[in-house]
């Protein structure tokens, strides 16, 4: 690809120094999102050192600076951002009208994350150009390995909020769908913000040991009922908080016989999501209980047992992360070596190795669970 | 057409542009996969819209309803083999080869005027059933999950304080924020019944 060029004053450019797939780049290569054109560059986990600044960026970054870049551009003077919802922010989304169409009104731009969310280039790249700069970065520290800082930009503030919108409390019982990255750091956001018992659901073997590393109880859905395991450890009452790691494409199997059907109607454009997760979290769900989503969904989601969810007077709280909204806090625990988010890597490759390793995280090979790439 | 055309979206000028392409993620089962969906689809679209000309082709008049019917198979067959579920439509490709194959040898008897014909169809759809087995067996070997792969990540703790001395760590100096706060809503509605 050509490297990209200052387009606006707030813009700058950084030199990619690392950048990592995530598990919602799956669902872009998996087309349950169609709105990406050839030639889009993927990517939104990514930090670097800064190259270039627009004019009206430099009161607030400069040549060298070395920076995380959160998945989220926000603008910081609009309603939305002023209250802390960037995800949602009104200025940074340059497709709003698709994106109005598409969501009654638009959300944020997102990096590398289809053109409904703006289409701007991701980073998994050589080089990223930054809109809305002066606003869209996390300056951290030099002293600290890329390793443990890059995922300021995504998966341990998308973890941390969705346990922080779960209002955990101690003495909770937190049962988190999904031991993908997301999911485990969810497992230790839900650690550290004092869940008594924190409950991992998943059916890889892999996932559920670094699950069970932070303490988590796992339960392997392939070989056990979640319900009946969830109420065990309950005293049949239900977790008080659901996490919901997963989104879209939960795991398709016999054992899920509506994981199929849901399948069968995505092939044929009849549904976007596959909500077995959805479902089975509404069911067995502790009455006044939190349902906390930040699996990512896409669109039209079958079969959600409102009647079950209105009658037990659950809370739902559900977003794209507002990224940095956590990232100060969050930055200092990885200082104050609360939480060291490197512990989920398991892949580190050259950059060139982008389409291998894309295939080896998409088929769970050689027990990847999180790909960081190296240009 | 790709939704993407009809939604008239296009990439901003300013964007970087492709300059070459590199290696793909696709390898050539996947390829040879997406081919033999596009001629299901090609082949089940024919078979729906003209049965009457097919069976006549082959001498078997008596089953242009059974055509039709393996058209609807065909597409449906193509949906999976065009998806990342490559292996469940090239299974149901394969079982379809193997009921073309039984219809077409009832046309290979010798009162059938159109035997010929009947003996190239059934010649073609053995070359395109052995198509469908490489590319099954490829695509399944490609995107194996190998059995050894149950690695253990159980010393990966991420918390470096360890797990009794992190519990509820956040707590000393995080505070939920008034809007993500579930008090004041039913879960905790009355506290003080609690006591």
């Amino acid at each position: 690809m050509s490297d990209p060029e200052i387009e606006a004053d707030r813009d700058a450019i950084i030199k990619v120094t690392s950048c990592a797939i995530c598990g919602s780049d799956l669902h872009l290569f998996h087309n349950l999102i169609p709105a990406m054109l050839p030639g889009d560059i993927l990517g939104h986990e990514t930090m670097g050192e800064v190259v270039e600044v627009g004019n009206a960026a430099k009161g607030s970054l400069k040549k060298g600076d070395r920076i995380v870049i959160p998945f989220t551009i926000q603008c910081g003077e609009c309603d939305q951002c002023r209250r802390g919802n960037f995800s949602v922010c009104e200025r940074t989304n340059r497709k709003k009208e698709l994106a109005d169409k598409a969501f009654g009104h638009a959300t944020a731009g997102l990096f590398g994350y289809s053109h409904l969310t703006g289409g701007y280039p991701g980073g998994q790249a050589e080089y990223l150009r930054v809109p809305f700069a002066d606003t869209t970065h996390v300056k951290v520290p030099d002293g600290i390995d890329d390793e443990k800082l890059l995922f300021l930009s995504d998966i341990l503030p998308t973890g941390w909020q969705a346990a922080v919108q779960a209002d955990i409390q101690p003495g909770d019982t937190v049962a988190i769908w999904g031991c993908g990255p997301v999911g485990q750091m969810a497992i230790r956001s839900a650690v550290l913000l004092g869940a008594e018992q924190v409950v991992a659901i998943d059916r890889l073997p892999e996932r559920l040991s670094m699950a069970a590393a932070a303490g988590a109880i796992t339960i392997d859905f392939a070989h056990e009922s979640v319900v009946e395991r969830l109420n065990d450890l309950t005293g049949g009452k239900g977790p008080h908080r659901c996490i919901d790691a997963i989104g879209t494409e939960s795991h398709v199997n016999l054992g899920q016989p509506d994981t199929i059907l849901d399948r069968a109607k995505q092939m044929l454009l009849a549904e976007n999501d596959r909500p077995h997760v959805l479902r089975e979290m509404i069911y067995v769900c502790r009455p006044a209980g939190v349902i906390s989503i930040v699996g990512v969904y896409t669109g039209l989601a079958d079969k959600i047992p409102m009647g079950q969810a209105m009658n037990k007077g659950l809370t739902f709280r559900m977003a794209q992360t507002h990224v940095p909204r956590w990232t100060g806090d969050l930055l200092r625990r990885i200082e104050d070596g609360q939480i060291d988010p490197s512990f989920v890597i398991t892949h580190k490759a050259d950059l060139s190795q982008g389409p291998e390793m894309y295939r080896t995280f998409r088929d769970k090979a050689d027990a990847c669970i999180k790909v960081m790439l190296r240009p | 057409m790709s939704l993407t055309n009809l939604t008239h979206i296009t990439r901003s000028e300013g964007d970087p542009r492709v300059e070459r392409k590199g290696q793909s993620s696709m390898i050539g089962a996947d390829r040879l996969a997406r081919a033999l969906g596009w001629f299901s689809v090609g082949l089940g679209v024919a078979e729906l819209v003209a049965p009457g000309r097919i069976a006549r082709t082959l001498g078997l008049d008596d089953k242009q309803g059974l055509i039709r019917a393996y058209g609807a198979r065909e597409v449906a067959s193509a949906v999976p083999t065009l998806s990342i579920d490559k292996p469940i439509g090239l299974a149901s490709r394969i079982a379809g080869d193997a009921l073309d194959l039984g219809t077409l040898a009832t046309g290979l008897q010798r009162d059938n005027p159109q035997r010929r014909n009947a003996a190239i169809a059934t010649a073609l759809v053995a070359g395109i059933t052995l198509l469908d087995l490489t590319a099954f067996f490829g695509v399944k070997a490609a995107h194996k999950r190998e059995p050894t792969s149950g690695r253990d990540y159980s010393d990966r703790s991420g918390l470096p304080r360890g797990l009794k001395a992190s519990r509820g760590m956040a707590r000393q100096d995080f505070e939920t924020p008034a809007d993500y706060r579930t008090d004041g809503t039913v879960a905790n509605a009355v506290p003080a019944l609690a006591g």
